[in-house]
Order: C-alpha cells, then structure tokens, then sequence
C-alpha cells in the first residue's frame, strides 16, 4: 500500500467535513472517490496533499505518517495534484505552465539561473527535455507556444494535467479532470489517465461524477456520503451497493 | 552518376551512403528538436532492418503491409523489405480497419508495420479474417504495454535482433542487394477505389525510379533540396516525392512533428521544393484571406494595393518576361512590404519548384501562389503512371494546362478524347487482376487515363473532366461539372459542390459551405450558431452563396460553349461531405455517382422546382454520438445571365 487513510476527521467548525473515513490506495492503482455534492470528496482530497490538516485520524504515505504536513511537503514526498477550476498561468505559454511543474526539481540558484552558466544551462536543458516528453506524451505538441488563456477548456485540463505530470509524482490527485468535457474530450482524459498510470507507473487518485467514467477506469472506488465513507470495492461491487444506489437516487425514509 | 548498375532504391541507398555519408537524409522534429539522420546513419538501419526481416521469415517477393504516418523509420523499413526483394505496401494510415482487409488479404501479407497503438489495434481487429499475418512491428510502444498477442514485436526488438544478426554476417544485406534488379517489384499502391474493390498497383524500381530522375534532371535538382514530406505515405506520389526523388538525387527528406504542427515546421525547415494539392493551397489562401480581413485597416490597404500590382505583374516577372520599369520598381517594394513576408508567414520563402496536381487548380488560387513569387507549377500524372506524365516547364506556366509530356513519355487522345499514355513509368500491372489490367492498359501499351482533354495550341494538355463524367445537356450543349464544381470553390465559402446536369435541361448544384469562413463571417456579423448544420440553414448563408453562383453563372454566360451550364438552383447540403462516409475519396475528391445516388430525394427536389425538401439523417455529433437529423432544407434560385450579353453581377 502506498497510501493509507486511518480514521480521518476533518471540521470546519461545527461542519463535519470528514467523519472517521479510512481508506488505502495500492501501489500503481486507478484509486477513484466518488459519492454526491458535498459528500467530502475535494476535502479528502485536500487532506491528502496538505492543504487542510485533520483533526483525527493518520495518513501514512509510503510508511511515513503524514502529520500536519504542508502541501509544498506533500509535494516534496510525491504527491502531485490537479485542480477542479484549472489553475494554471493563463498569461504563460503551454511550455512555460509544464516547465513550473519541473519547481521542486531544479537545484540551482537564483544567481546561477540568471546568468545562465555552465550547471543552470545544462539543467534547464535536462528540464526542457521532461518537458518536451510531456508534451509529445500528452500529445500538445501544437500549441507548445501559445498562452494557456487562449486554449479551449479541454486542452487546458491537458495542459494541467502535463504540469502536474512534470514533478513526476509517485502519486497523482485528480480533482474532477473531466468535469465540464464533451464525449470525445472525456474519452481522450481518459486515455490520457491510463496512458500516465501504465507508462510511468503512476498512482492515480481521482474524484469524479461521471459514474461511467469512474467505473470504466477504476480499479477500487471509494463512496462518500455526509462524509462517511459508505462503501469501498471493486466498481462492480460499488455499483449494486444499495446504500451506495440510495445516496446517489435518494431514498424515502 | 552510373546508371545503369544503380537500379534499386537499396542500391541507390548506399551509393549514397558511400558518396555523401555524412549529409541529411531524413529529419524528423522529435521532442521539439529536429533530429538527423544522415545517409550513413539510414544505411545502417535499413541493413539491421534487413536482417531482422529476414530472420522473420521475408523472403523475395514477400509483401508487408505499412501504416504509419511519414517517419524516418517507415522510409527505413520501406527500404529494407526492398532490400531483400519484399514489396512494401503502404497503407492509408486513416483509413478504417474495414478498408485494409482487402489489401491484407489481396496481397497475402504476412508481416505488417504499424505506427502505434491506433494503427495496431486496426490490424489486430482484422486479424481473423486476415489469417496470413504473422507479425506486426509497431513502433510507438505507447499504451501496448499490455497487449499479449503473440503477433506484436516492437521495432526496437527487430532492429535490435537484425543488428546482432548483421554482426554475425556482416555481408548478408549487400548480397541479397546484389541480387535485385531493376525489373523486380519495388512497390504497391492501393488505389482509393472509388467504384469498385481498390486496385494494387505494381510498380518496379525501373517504374518508379525512371520517370523521378528524368523530372529530377528537368528541374535541376540536387542533394541541397529540402522537401516536407506530409501527404500520406500510402498515395504514390509521396513516395515519388519523399522517397524515389530523395534516392536519385540525394536530397534531405523532413518528416514533421505532428499533422497540426505542419504550418510551423515548414516554416522552421524552408523547402525548396514542394508539392500540395490544389485543396491545401486553397485552405492556406482561405487562412490569410481570413487573417486579413481581421487585420488592421492599414494593413488591408497595404495589401490590397500590393497584391493588385503582384496580380497585374507578378506571374510576368517570374516567367521572365518583359515588364516595365516602374512596375518593377513597385514589385520590388511589394516583396519588401507584402510578398516576403507572406512567403514567409506560408513556410515557402526557399520554395524553389513547387508542384500542384490532383485536380484542376482555381486560376485566381494559382495566379495568387505565383504573383506573390512562388514557383508554383501544374503536373499531370496518376498512381499508374508514377506521377511524372505532364509538367510545366518554367517560362511556360498556365493556370489552364498541365503542361507538355515529359522527356520519355508518348501521349495522345482517343476519338473519345480520352488520354493515352506510353511511358517507362508505366505500372507493370494489377495485382492479381489481369481482366482490369487490361482494360487499362492495351495490347500496344498505352494506358487509357480515363481522363478527357486535348492538346492546346502550344502543345500543352488541356485536361477538362473525367471522361465518364463529362456529359450534355438535354439540348446537347456541353457539361462538364467538376468545370463548374472548380469555379464555384474557387470561392473562400464553397467548400465543396457538386453539380448535376447530365442529360437535365438545366444544371442544379449541391454546396457544402467551408465551416471556417463562413463561421469567421457569421461571428463578425454577431450571428450565434451551433454547428455546421446550423450555419448551413441560414438564410443569411443562403443569401451569400447565391451571390457567388450568381457570378460563376456571370461569368459562364461569357463563354459560349458552356453558357448554357448556368446554375439554375441550389441547395446547402446539411452535412459536410466526408471520406468516412463514402461520399468523398481518401485524397478528398468528390464521388458523384455516389452522392447522386445516395442523396436522390434532394436532386430530384432540385428539379421538380420545390422550395424545400425534407431530409432524414444519421448524423455523427461532434462529441461522438450519433442521432437522426431531421429538417427541411431550402432549395433556392439563382439567376442567370443570357449568354454573351453577361454583365457582371454585384
């Protein structure tokens, strides 16, 4: 197991974010999070890479306990993340948005860099070249010049996706990645997301609504409702779980 | 250069191996650096190839299948399977898996080369019925990580497996070479097939490399050319271009990026000789008419003004003829402010012989290319003929003609008017189909082109249709559509049209209107819309064909003989005419027969004088799925102008 989630309890206030959820995501797994509006899901994935700090519970990240950890930290050990509304460099081209992914990689100072000598040069060129994989990978290879802002909404997920792609994390989060596709858009993420789980051997963690999507892509689903964790399985086990079928089509009480 | 004993492409391959080892051969932009290989470097990995080939089991006269875009490795793979007396096969890489069934199963292909994981998954899905293939080597290991079948080896594994097998015996590939001649096979080109199950045509080395060295030594190339090879691999003309071409002259091949980097790496790279359809010229004018448009008003004027002198003096100055000083004062201003930095912006400021063929080109579209200053030139030629049967030579360049024969070709016109052809780049035959082989080619050699022309007064070829299309009228007159089909798009929102009139007393047309510029005009006009289909149906839209039919009929009331093939009435098709659909061919020409068929209801809405016709659809959204479509479409007038007495329309 990569990552195991033990009891974790999050609240903000008087609002139980995350109720005693445990969960674990397995080496090289397609681990997906579903479960309805406000069920808690953007909130474990925030706890997953630092950004909120449970009041309860463990996270242990290959066997490291992951105690209060800052998301720069998370970052540092390998946890790599994209966001529901793309937060990129709109001003920026597709290049520059990926190289800023390269961050935590680059060893050479501000000095060095500026005057571009001997070791910053060659490693920028080593950082061009991860870069240059990405987009050959991701296939964007088209608009490697043109300023994010002016991509369509798909390209631009891509786009995220590559940056994130590019601190070659152990484990990647993805939050909503084919929130607001068309068909075609959403078939290409997908294939993208195995493509990245299959080649680099990257653990994938993904939120999603569209159930096909998860089901088709998922190796095990984790469903939280109010912040519980109500059912945790294979996809087909998660799709004829009645409590699962009641928290997504209501239920009368 | 010793001819005679150079016979073969793998002959050639290493004369020049030897003679300019360490000069470009292929190059390829990977990971956004352009990369080289040289002729040295392609040797090597065409003898490896070789040997792994052969360890697989190729042996002469082995066909293998390859589906791949242009990469340095297919034309290293090509070479090697020539090597050791296989025929390479290429195939259309977009084409469907339905589409290579035939081909497979045709030429008993056992061994197939496939780009990626797209393109083995096509081959794989047709594995059953394609029982022969036994290998397929893919290149891109993408994704295929997973894949069991016992079929796949990746090409890093053969070449890996042929380097060990050339070290064993390092003479092994030199003497199978030796043993080739320039009678042996050294290719097949399907044909799209547009009526029938598609043709292999088989071409030898004698075939393919005699008539590529005779246009070779015509235009005075040489191993400092540059060409961008992006047409398919699969049409022969690639392979004249990128390959025979490359082999007799020595001349560097590039292979771009990615299909959507194109514009920009032929930009980085400057070729100085260039072949395109006349349909992507047509599309990069579109782009800088449309890029225009939203320029600044200076800039409009700018241009305007400069492209009125280029028209008027532009085409004269590049065949040589006199011009007279001021205007040429005025020229060279223009290429300064205009013409430069357009060729610039096009990718052709090195463009030394550019070559436009497949169709009848616009003779605005092909005066615009050469008054800017490019070279631009029309050639005559088909698959079976190895491209090289007309070219124009320079000084004697037209926009109606495709020149005179070419040194070593015999031509002339049946009673029929159709082309005969007798040439050393003849095609040795159909494969395994000797009825249609000699149907086109008869007992004296000639091949009948089943195009329809005449010889004009400078002994140039005049082509006007295809023989079986060009019809007449009720009253007898003339009609010849694809004639009419190029006036009208010649017009930057005409993507396509097809026109009927064969035996009709009048002449009624179907338009697909070019999404890009009509949807720029629609946005300058604030007009939302939702698609193509929805474009389509405007009134708006409407309004604006009829004016640019009104004026093709303007201008054909002008021209006796086909003044009485004005365009009576028209309707805006609902769908883009596709490949996928059978409406068009794979290299986009527009079926006619097929659509007349497919579409009936609509033509005989055309002439039966209704407003409207209804129409029933399948049609594939642009996210996938697929719904009915349902509509009524509007069929409008046009007017016609009396013949000779044309004014011109607004």
């Amino acid at each position: 197991m990569i990552l195991s989630v033990e009891n974790v309890s999050l609240a903000f206030g008087g609002v139980r974010a995350l109720q005693d959820v445990s969960f674990d995501v397995g080496e090289h797994e397609i681990r997906a999070i579903i479960g309805p509006n406000g069920a808690g899901k953007s909130s474990m994935l925030n706890v997953l890479n630092g950004v909120y700090h449970p009041q309860k519970g463990t996270i242990r990240f290959k066997e490291k306990i992951f105690k209060d950890m800052d998301s720069h930290e998370a970052a540092a050990l390998g946890i790599a993340r994209t966001f529901q509304n793309i937060a990129l460099f709109k001003g920026m081209s597709v290049l520059d948005n990926i190289m800023t992914g390269r961050n935590l990689k680059m060893r050479c100072n501000f000095l060095q860099q500026a005057l571009w000598v001997g070791p910053a040069k060659r490693e920028e060129m080593e950082h061009r070249r991860a870069v240059e994989e990405i987009i050959d990978f991701l296939e964007i290879q088209h608009i490697r010049r043109t300023p994010v802002g002016r991509l369509p909404y798909g390209l631009q997920k891509r786009v995220e996706l590559g940056r994130a792609l590019a601190a070659e994390p152990k484990m990647l989060l993805l939050d909503e990645p084919m929130a607001g596709m068309n068909l075609e858009e959403k078939q290409d993420m997908c294939r993208f997301v195995l493509d990245v789980n299959d080649e680099f051997g990257t653990t994938i963690v993904l939120i999603e609504h569209d159930m096909g999507v998860v089901m088709d892509i998922s190796d095990r689903v984790v469903v939280l409702d109010y912040g519980r964790k109500i059912a945790d399985g294979t996809p087909d086990q998660v799709r004829n779980d009645q409590k699962v079928i009641d928290a997504y089509l209501g239920v009368t009480h | 250069m010793t001819v005679g004993t150079l016979d073969t492409f793998p002959k050639l391959l290493m004369h020049h191996a030897q003679l300019r080892g360490a000069r470009p051969a292929i190059r390829e932009k990977d990971l956004g650096i352009w990369q080289t290989w040289t002729w040295k470097r392609f040797a090597d990995e065409v003898r490896a190839l070789a040997c792994g080939l052969h360890a697989d089991g190729l042996r002469r006269g082995g066909h293998v299948a390859l589906v791949s875009d242009n990469r340095p490795r297919l034309y290293a793979a090509m070479c090697a399977i020539q090597c050791l007396g296989g025929i390479p096969v290429p195939l259309y890489q977009d084409a469907v898996a339905e589409e290579m069934v035939f081909p497979i199963q045709n030429a008993e292909i056992t061994l197939a080369f496939a780009e990626d994981q797209e393109q083995v998954d096509k081959l794989l899905e047709i594995l059953p019925r394609c029982p022969t293939l036994a290998r397929i080597y893919y290149d891109d290991p993408r994704g295929l990580r997973q894949y069991q079948q016992p079929q796949l080896r990746s090409y890093d594994e053969l070449l890996k497996a042929g380097s060990e097998a050339l070290a064993r015996n390092p003479g092994f590939v030199d003497a199978e070479i030796d043993q080739g001649s320039g009678s042996d096979v050294a290719g097949m080109f399907f044909t799209s097939g547009t009526t029938a199950a598609p043709k292999g045509v088989v071409h030898t080395h004698a075939s393919l490399l005699g008539p590529a060295r005779t246009a070779a030594e015509m235009e005075r190339l040489g191993e400092a050319d540059v060409i961008l090879a992006y047409l398919p691999p699969a049409w022969i003309g690639q392979n004249i271009f990128s390959c025979a071409q490359a082999f007799v002259t020595g001349y560097c091949i590039c292979c771009p990026e990615a299909p959507e980097t194109l514009m920009n790496d032929m930009r980085e790279i400057g070729p100085t000789y260039y072949f395109a359809p006349p349909r992507v010229l047509e599309a990069l004018l579109t782009q800088v008419s449309i890029r225009m448009d939203d320029a600044a008003a200076p800039k409009r004027w700018l241009y305007r003004k400069f492209m009125g002198i280029a028209n008027r003096v532009g085409g004269a100055l590049l065949d040589g003829k006199p011009v007279g000083f001021l205007d040429r004062v005025a020229y060279a201003i223009g290429d300064l402010l205009v013409y430069g930095p357009l060729r610039n912006v096009l990718g052709m400021s090195r463009v030394r012989i550019g070559y436009t063929a497949g169709e009848a080109i616009g003779p605005d579209l092909f005066k615009f290319y050469r008054s800017i200053g490019i070279n631009l030139k029309q050639l005559y030629g088909s698959t079976e003929t190895a491209v090289f049967v007309c070219i124009q030579p320079d000084g004697e360049v037209r926009a109606d003609t495709v020149g005179p024969a070419v040194k070593g070709v015999e031509l002339r016109f049946s009673p029929q008017r159709e082309l005969l052809i007798r040439s050393e780049g003849l095609f040795r035959e159909y494969y395994k189909n000797p009825e249609a082989t000699r149907a086109a080619k008869d007992a004296e050699g000639w091949f009948h082109t089943g195009d329809a022309g005449f010889f004009d007064a400078g002994g140039h070829v005049k082509i006007i249709d295809r023989v079986k299309d060009v019809g007449k009228l009720a009253d007898g007159t003339l009609f010849a559509p694809k004639y009419l089909e190029n006036k009208l798009k010649f017009f930057p929102y005409i993507k396509e049209t097809v026109c009927f009139g064969h035996a009709r007393d009048q002449v009624c047309a179907f338009i697909n209107i070019d999404p890009d510029a009509i949807g720029n005009w629609a946005e300058k006009r604030n007009m939302p819309y939702s698609g193509y289909t929805d474009l389509a149906s405007r009134d708006e839209v409407y309004d604006l064909v009829r004016e640019c039919v009104e004026r093709v009929n303007a201008d054909l009331a002008a021209e006796p003989e086909i003044a009485n093939s004005q365009i009576h009435r028209f309707l805006i098709l609902h769908k883009e005419l596709d490949a996928d659909d059978g409406e068009l061919t794979r290299t986009r020409k527009v079926r006619r027969g097929f659509i007349g068929e497919k579409y009936d209801a609509l033509v005989s809405a055309l002439y039966s004088g209704q407003t409207s016709v209804h129409v029933e659809a399948q049609v594939r959204y642009e996210d996938g799925r697929t719904g009915t479509f349902s509509a009524d479409l509007k069929i409008r007038d046009a007017k016609t102008f009396a013949p000779g007495a044309a004014t011109r329309a607004a």
